[in-house]
Order: C-alpha cells, then sequence, then structure tokens
C-alpha cells in the first residue's frame, strides 16, 4: 500500500508491474507474428538454391532466326540475326501465361490477353509491359548453355544482351 | 426444429406417443406459481417465473426425481417445447445459437419485400459450404500430383460425390451474388445509419472473406481452368508499385504456382477462412440484435412511434426464415443435380488455355486491367472504391434510415444511374477497345486518358442530377454509388460473355467455338 502512494511522478510498483505485462504481452503478439512470418515466407527449394544449367547442344545445330523450345527449362533459345543468341522466358511479362512461338507469323503470341514478342522477345503488341524475360546464356567450346536458375527482366531489347559464338 | 415443428402443431400435451410425460411435466405444473416463487431459492426463480409447462423444482424436490429425470433436468434446464409466449422468450434468449437473435422485433420489420431474406440465405449458403466443404476434404488430397486425381475420383467413384461437389461449387458462386445483393439492399434502405454505420464494416469484412475463400477454393481441383485463373490474378499483384514482386510471392509461397501455393489456398480455405467467417458472423448477427432487429421501413418524412409493434422473433421471424432456408436449399440441390460444377484438363504449367479469364467475380478488374494503366486498374480503383464502400456510413447523412433509396428524388436519380450505367459502360468498352487494341498502357498518357475520361463523365452525372433533377447530395453519393456497381456489373458481363480468343471482344455465342 505504502507502495501505490508514492511521491507524484515516480513509478509506483503496482504501475510500474501493469507496464510490464503490457509490454511482456506486446513481447509475445510480436513472436506471434514473427513466428507467423517465418512460416508463411516462401521457402527456397532445393532446385532453385543453385544455379540450373542446361546443355542446350552445340552452337552448329541452331540455324540462325529460329526458335528452339526447351520444355524442361521453360524456356526458347533463339538465334538472331547476327548469328548470336538469346534465352527467352516463355512467362509473358503481362500476367505470367505461357507464350507458345507460332512459326507461321514468325512471332511469339500470348493466348491470355493477344501481346505479341519478335525473336528477340521485344514486345510487337500490347497489353505485354516488358519484353519477355532472359536467362543468362554462355558458350563454352562451342556448346550453348543456359542458365536457368537466373532470370534478368528487361524493358526492351539491345545487342548487349545477345550471347555471341 | 422440434420446437418449430411442435409450435406448428400447437399442441399443449404430448406430441408423439411417449410412454411418460415429458420431464418438464409432472405434478409441478400445477402448484401455485406464488408459492413456488416465495419458496424456491433464488437461483431457481428465474424458472419459478415461468409458467405452465416449465418446471420449478425445490431442491427437495428435485431429489425426489429419479436419476433419468434429474440427467435431462441437468441438461435442458427449461421448457423445450414453448406453450406460451413468456416461454418462447425464455427459449430465445437461453438457447446458444437462438441468443443471438433478437427476442422481439418490430411487426414492420417481417415483410419480405422489406430484406428479401438476403441476409438468412447468406447464413445458409454458409451453412451448406461447411458441411459439403468438410466431406470433400476426407477425399481431396492438396498436392499437385493427387490433387486432381482426387477430384476426378471424388466424382467418379464416390457415390454422390459429384452431387456434393456441385452444391460446394453452386452454392459459393451464389453466396458471392447473395452477399453483393444483400449489402445492396441494405444500403438502398438506408441501413447504415447509427446505430448500424459499425455493422456495415463488419459485413464488408464478411463480403472480402467470402471473396478471399472463393479465389482460395478455386485453385483446389488444380485443373487447367483453376491454375490458369490463379496465375494471371496474382500475377495482377505484380503491378502493385514497389512490393507487387513481394505480394505476388507471397500468394504463390514462391515465385510460380506450386506446391507451396496449393498447400497455402488449401489450409486458408479450410481453416483460416471458416474461423474468421464464423467470428464475424456471430458479430454481425450480435449487432443486428443490439441494434433491436433491421432497420424499420418507412415512407419519406415518416415519423415512426417510439415504441413500435412488436411480435416475437418465435414463431413470427423464424418460420419465415426457415421457410426461405428450405427454398433455397431445394434451389440449390436442384441446380446441382442438373449441372455440374465446371472441371477442365488437369493443369498443365506448359500450356496457357486461350482464352485464360481470372474467376468470375475478378473478370470486372482483369476487363479494367485491358483498359486502363495497370496501377489503375490493379490498385488505384479497387482500393478507391474499398475505401468509399467503408466510409460510405460515416459520410454525413440527413437521417434517412429505413426509407427506400431515401425519397422521390432519390429513386428517380438512382434509377437514372442504373441507366446511364447501363449505357455508357459497353458504349465505353467498345471505344476504347479500337484504342488499347494498338496503346501501349503503361506508358505515357494512353493508360491515364480513360481516366480522365471517366472521371469527366462522373462530373457530367453530378451535374445533371443536381441541374435537371434537383437532387441533394445524399442522393448524388448514392446515384455514384449505384453507378459504381452498375459499371462494375457491365464490366464482368463484358468479362464473362463478351470476351473469346485472346480476350478480343465478340458475341457470346461464339466464345464456345
Amino acid at each position: 500500500m505504502t507502495a501505490q502512494s508514492g511521491a507524484g511522478g515516480s513509478t509506483t510498483r503496482r504501475g510500474f508491474l501493469g507496464k510490464l505485462w503490457l509490454w511482456l504481452g506486446g513481447l509475445a503478439i510480436l513472436e506471434g507474428a514473427w513466428i507467423t512470418t517465418a512460416i508463411l515466407r516462401p521457402r527456397k527449394r532445393a532446385e532453385t538454391d543453385r544455379a540450373e544449367i542446361v546443355v542446350a547442344g552445340p552452337v552448329e545445330r541452331f540455324d540462325v532466326g529460329t526458335v528452339t523450345a526447351f520444355p524442361a527449362g521453360k524456356f526458347y533459345l533463339t538465334r538472331v540475326g547476327d548469328g548470336g543468341f538469346l534465352a527467352l522466358s516463355r512467362r509473358c511479362t503481362h500476367l505470367g501465361c505461357t507464350v507458345p512461338w507460332v512459326a507461321e507469323e514468325g512471332r511469339f503470341i500470348c493466348p491470355c490477353h493477344a501481346s505479341s514478342f519478335d525473336l528477340r522477345g521485344e514486345v510487337l503488341s500490347p497489353p505485354a509491359p516488358r519484353a519477355l524475360d532472359l536467362h543468362p546464356v554462355r558458350i563454352e567450346n562451342g556448346v550453348v548453355k543456359v542458365d536457368t536458375g537466373t532470370t534478368i527482366t528487361r524493358s526492351e531489347f539491345s545487342t548487349s544482351q545477345v550471347a555471341r559464338p | 426444429m422440434i420446437q418449430l415443428l411442435m409450435f406448428v402443431r400447437g399442441k399443449r400435451q404430448r406430441p408423439w406417443p411417449w410412454p411418460w410425460p415429458w420431464p418438464w411435466q409432472g405434478q409441478r405444473q400445477r402448484q401455485n406459481l406464488q408459492a413456488i416463487k416465495t419458496s424456491s431459492p433464488p437461483e431457481y426463480h428465474g424458472r419459478a417465473e415461468l409458467s405452465g409447462g416449465a418446471v420449478a423444482a425445490t431442491k427437495e424436490e428435485q431429489r425426489a426425481d429419479g436419476l433419468l429425470r434429474r440427467i435431462w433436468r441437468s441438461v435442458f434446464r427449461g421448457p423445450i417445447v414453448p406453450t406460451n409466449d413468456r416461454e418462447r422468450r425464455w427459449v430465445v434468449f437461453n438457447t446458444l445459437l437462438l441468443h443471438f437473435r433478437p427476442t422481439q422485433l418490430p411487426e414492420k420489420t417481417l415483410r419480405f419485400t422489406h430484406t428479401f431474406g438476403l441476409g438468412g440465405m447468406s447464413l445458409v449458403l454458409v451453412l451448406l459450404l461447411f458441411a459439403t466443404g468438410i466431406l470433400m476434404m476426407f477425399v481431396y488430397e492438396p498436392s499437385p500430383d493427387e490433387a486432381f486425381q482426387s477430384i476426378t475420383s471424388l466424382q467418379d467413384d464416390v457415390l454422390f460425390g459429384r452431387l456434393v461437389r456441385n452444391i460446394h461449387h453452386w452454392s459459393a458462386n451464389l453466396l458471392v451474388g447473395i452477399a453483393l445483393l444483400h449489402l445492396l439492399r441494405v444500403y438502398l434502405t438506408g441501413g447504415y445509419h447509427p446505430p448500424r454505420q459499425f455493422n456495415w464494416v463488419v459485413g464488408l469484412a464478411l463480403l472480402l472473406l467470402i471473396l478471399v475463400a472463393n479465389f482460395t477454393g478455386y485453385l483446389l481441383p488444380w485443373d487447367q481452368l483453376s491454375y490458369w485463373a490463379i496465375t494471371i490474378s496474382t500475377a495482377m499483384l505484380a503491378y502493385v508499385p514497389g512490393i507487387g514482386e513481394w505480394l505476388q510471392n507471397l500468394a504463390r509461397g514462391g515465385p510460380e504456382i506450386s506446391s507451396a501455393t496449393l498447400i497455402g489456398f488449401y489450409t486458408i480455405h479450410t481453416t483460416v477462412v471458416p474461423a474468421a467467417l464464423i467470428l464475424f458472423a456471430a458479430l454481425h448477427f450480435w449487432r443486428v440484435r443490439k441494434a433491436k432487429g433491421v432497420v424499420i421501413p418507412r415512407r419519406e418524412g415518416e415519423v415512426l412511434e417510439d415504441k413500435p409493434d412488436k411480435v416475437l422473433f418465435l414463431p413470427h421471424l423464424l418460420t419465415r426464415e426457415v421457410a426461405v432456408a428450405c427454398v433455397l436449399v431445394a434451389t440449390v440441390v436442384l441446380i446441382s443435380v442438373f449441372f455440374n460444377a465446371p472441371l477442365d484438363t488437369e493443369a498443365n504449367p506448359g500450356m496457357s488455355p486461350n482464352p485464360a479469364k481470372a474467376p468470375w467475380y475478378f473478370l470486372g478488374f482483369q476487363e479494367l486491367l485491358l483498359h486502363f494503366h495497370p496501377i489503375i486498374a490493379v490498385v488505384l480503383i479497387p482500393l478507391a472504391a474499398a475505401l468509399f464502400l467503408a466510409f460510405l456510413p460515416y459520410l454525413s447523412y440527413r437521417d434517412s434510415a429505413g426509407v427506400w433509396m431515401m425519397s422521390a428524388v432519390g429513386r428517380r436519380s438512382g434509377l437514372a444511374a442504373v441507366v446511364a450505367g447501363l449505357v455508357v459502360t459497353p458504349l465505353l468498352i467498345v471505344i476504347d477497345e479500337l484504342r488499347s487494341a494498338s496503346a501501349d498502357l503503361t506508358s505515357g498518357m494512353s493508360g491515364i486518358l480513360p481516366l480522365a475520361v471517366v472521371a469527366a463523365l462522373i462530373g457530367v452525372v453530378i451535374f445533371v442530377l443536381r441541374r435537371f433533377m434537383a437532387a441533394p447530395r445524399d442522393e448524388i453519393v448514392q446515384a455514384l454509388v449505384i453507378l459504381l456497381l452498375v459499371a462494375m456489373a457491365m464490366l464482368t458481363v463484358t468479362g464473362v460473355w463478351f470476351r473469346g480468343e485472346g480476350m478480343a471482344l465478340v458475341w457470346p455465342w461464339e466464345i464456345g467455338g
């Protein structure tokens, strides 16, 4: 009782304990939130952790101006005008649909909202906002290798993106 | 239910052959009520005041009872079949579930065309969903390898499995529509005025939960429809500036739709949402009770008497609600017998169907995405609409509670808004289709121009209402709400029935081919 009637301004024992409970309660809520976010956070899968190198094949196998689909790696390997290579993600940059290559028209046409892209992944018609994403291409000893573990977003095509043999 | 049946039969005595009197009946029934009141200990007073069939036992009398009767009385502490109004009140007040309802309510609110029973219908659909959902959980396996097979197995191998899935599907879709109609009814009858302001917000939370439940449930069959609808819908999140990528990954449990997405959606669908739904629905009902029932209908300028005529919840409202529930359940079951829930082929991440559409309740937003800058379509417009709806009961209004569409001017301007929405929205869509087919909506003015046009048109509507209909401010706000809802409905209709391959505008009969 004497603790309660402490001098004005100074903390009483009861007041201090009340505040302590409040802080502990807040701490418990924070811990709960931490645990929840830790469980909800997307886990890194083993297969996406390491770089996934897809060996596409020797350079000579791909003619200039052709598109080769790699369904397992979820990308297209295209050989552009000057003989350089691009690995294009098959995911449409608009809403994530899978974009097929339409050989008759010579372009990628998204079935969902009719966005289309040329051989270099450049947007030919909207609503897609960006060119198709890229995967890094390396050419070692005349063999084309694609790193599907890494995705490069770009707004438009530039010649620096092309890997040349 | 038993109580209801017995009330309808109107029997005071044993309603069916029974070897001994109901436990609460007996010689004590005939005892002098006053004597019991004064002689029984205080804890029995509540029951002693009940007349007729109610038991009012002293401790001595209870000890003299047989074991079975004592057990029975420990479970049912009062009458099960009420025989007079006093007991009916007692039953409503002392039964857990009935206790959420008012014991009595203004007679005027009973009229079917005042509420159309839409809130009760929503509850019935939720209960149907719980029942069928629990049944399906015994068969469904939430993993990408098993999900689709477990659904086909449910439909083809399990007796009534297809019917259960159909009932779940149609109830869920009906629920979105009924809940929206309920929102509209509450709005148009002025059911958001004090003391019901906060209950409007609770109702919006319930609507959000219903949408989340529908959306998370959409993925579970793991067919082409669900896989690509969820792909598109979650990809819309990526357009949120700054945190878009993070939001999308959070919703999907990773960069792509995978087993992490499926298990996440499954958990939300089967535990988080139902639990939240029960809590918020209880709060919703409780606050209706605390507001003394739903808003009382009245004519413009009519002043309600201080003490309106009241009727008892049991039987007057409960019988009506049970009747509506029976018709609704019969309708849903009938629909489910004749129309199967859609199921496409198993999900194939390598091939998007053409066209790929979001679930129908999000097609309005997908339609917006074809005309506006993505940030406007996915962030600005939905956020503005949600905030507008949430703050609606807190804008200052003159008290128009209970008056259908506020006033005669309100009804006229509301009708004008409906017509404007029905005519102008499709017109704008068609006009903009010519432009947006070739325009890049993400750069320059082309994605912002439509917003300016829409804002200008809203300005015109406000001007017309004020100038030619002499509509006061409240009526104009109401007309804008109606315009918003009608426009959204038209966008959804366009997305569902007028968008074919490559999301090009087509006639509905051309989609099938």
